[in-house]
């Protein structure tokens, strides 16, 4: 069996029609330094994913992974919060910026606690945690750094986040594994929920050093394929894991109502999420997947006839391809909804990968395009999926976005670019 | 060992706990509180913990804590490495 969570009614004190909707957008990502730039590339088909240049990866058994190109640390984050800060968190600083100043959010003229932080995590500062531990144990105590105290945490990037910013409403870290870039955005939506105006959230990850290889590298999902081209390739017949990457997404998460006063430009509406656990190992049932998108369609309103597009989680691994391709079969008939993986160019971002989908979800709604899966040339007859392989035009007015973190997450979300009143459940 | 003088304090600042913008560390700070200066309690922490590496001394967590300003800081620093029998 299945657990499954939905969304409860809005609490007292906030209208049950309580809306949430995407106002700004943030991305550091391996094909690209902000929004723009990674979307130009996305569309255009330009991955990357390259051999590590972070640390040294020849003695290892993968040796690639999607980094962040030109990101230089203090061109984007300053002074003082260099020595205190893992490559990570700087990248979701950066993210955090650009999102929002693309919402022409004034942080400052909040009321003091309308704004919160809610991020997905995976690790936290793994690439600084190694760094001062190394320092412990060849050097002593006296070379450890105090920002160790909270540097390699899980929160903080949430924590970084918010006191830069200002933002001091209700805040929180997901920790999910790659299903965090879609559970973070529900949380957030909870907190509009419960009266905040604004959240940042969404994801930006990344562990890419020796003790974050060594710990992505024992999940057994990682492809150690060498040509950058052939290493991830999920639905295909020749799939064997998937190249870890950088980066993520950082999206402003606003009430409507909020954003309507203050006649913000709206990207689209988080308009369902649902989450669902996998069986426990050893036990019979069905994987979660298929059921959460169902409830997500369900809470939406939304007939599979009506999804434009779904984002697939896309693990890259045979077995979990096919249980992807499955679901999504019985949903929506043999090649009957356009499916992409946009992270064919990326890797996959741990807990940013699923948020920076969200992000492409947006801008696919904006710009009426689909953006494509690179690398895979056909699906894998059996899983009768229509893989979008180059960049389709035509509208996009629902996208469903899937996410699978490894210990039996799972998570679902639906994208809306109209704002046309709903049915509620 | 010299002591250590108001320079060298704000340089090891500077590398261990960055620099606040807005603020001239080259200016007269020795009795600028360290907030007014942007370094927090836990920036004081590890400055005194780069000191203390540096220096070769030992700096309670207590005397850290009051050490509000550079000029006590210095105090403190110095008081260490003028007695070395204290260490």
């Amino acid at each position: 069996m299945t657990t499954a969570t939905r969304e409860a009614p809005a609490s007292a004190g906030r209208p049950a029609t309580a809306r949430a909707v995407f106002t700004g957008i943030g991305v550091t990502a391996p094909n690209g330094l902000g929004t723009e730039a990674w979307w130009a590339a996305t569309l255009a088909g330009r991955p990357g994913i390259r051999p590590v240049t972070r640390f040294d990866a020849s003695g290892y058994p993968a040796t690639l992974a999607g980094e962040v190109p030109g990101f230089e640390p203090k061109d984007h984050i300053p002074s003082r919060l260099l020595p205190q800060t893992d490559h990570m968190t700087r990248l979701a600083l950066t993210a955090a910026d650009e999102a929002l100043a693309d919402a022409g959010v004034d942080t400052a003229a909040l009321p003091d606690f309308a704004g919160g932080v809610v991020t997905a995590a995976s690790a936290g500062g793994f690439e600084f945690g190694q760094r001062e531990l190394q320092a412990l144990w060849s050097k002593g105590g006296q070379y450890v750094s105090a920002y160790q105290s909270f540097a390699w945490f899980y929160a903080v990037n949430t924590g970084q986040i918010s006191i830069r910013n200002g933002l001091r409403g209700p805040s929180g870290v997901l920790v999910s594994e790659q299903a965090g870039g879609l559970d973070a955005l529900a949380q957030a939506r909870r907190q509009l929920r419960r009266g905040s105006a604004l959240m940042v959230t969404g994801g930006v990850d990344g562990a890419i050093c020796p003790w974050g290889w060594t710990a992505l590298l024992s999940g057994g999902r990682i492809s150690t394929a060498t040509d950058p081209a052939r290493a991830y390739l999920p639905f295909s017949a020749d799939a064997r894991g998937h190249v870890p990457g950088e980066g993520g997404a950082i999206l402003i998460l606003e009430d409507a109502g909020s954003a309507r006063d203050r006649d913000a430009r709206v990207y689209g509406e988080l308009a369902a999420y649902a989450a669902t656990f996998d069986p426990a190992p050893g036990h019979d049932g069905e994987p979660g997947l298929g059921r959460a998108a169902e409830l997500a369609l369900a809470e939406a309103g939304i007939a599979p006839a009506g999804v434009d597009v779904v984002f697939a989680d896309a693990a890259g691994v045979p077995e979990l391809d096919r249980q992807e391709a499955d679901a999504l079969r019985r949903l929506f008939g043999p090649r009957g909804v356009p499916v992409t993986a946009p992270k064919t160019m990326t890797g996959r971002l741990s807990a940013g990968g699923a948020s920076l989908d969200v992000a492409a979800a947006l801008l696919a709604v904006r710009d009426a395009v689909i953006p494509p899966t690179v690398h895979v040339a056909e699906p894998a007859a059996e899983y009768a999926l229509d893989l979008v392989t180059d960049a389709r035009p035509g509208p996009v007015r629902t996208a469903l976005v899937l996410a699978r973190g490894q210990g039996g997450f799972n998570a679902a979300a639906v994208i809306t670019g109209d704002a046309r009143p709903r049915t509620h459940h | 060992m010299a002591e250590m003088t108001i320079e060298q304090l704000t340089r090891l600042l500077r590398d261990c706990a960055g620099e606040e913008e807005g603020v001239d560390l080259e200016g007269d700070v020795l009795d600028v509180p360290f907030t007014d200066l942007g370094y927090d309690s836990l920036a004081v922490l590890q400055a005194a913990g780069c000191v203390e590496r540096d220096y070769g001394i030992t700096l309670p967590d207590e005397t850290v804590a009051e050490a509000t300003t550079p000029r006590l800081l210095l105090t403190y620093v110095n008081e260490r490495l003028s007695t070395p029998a204290a260490n």
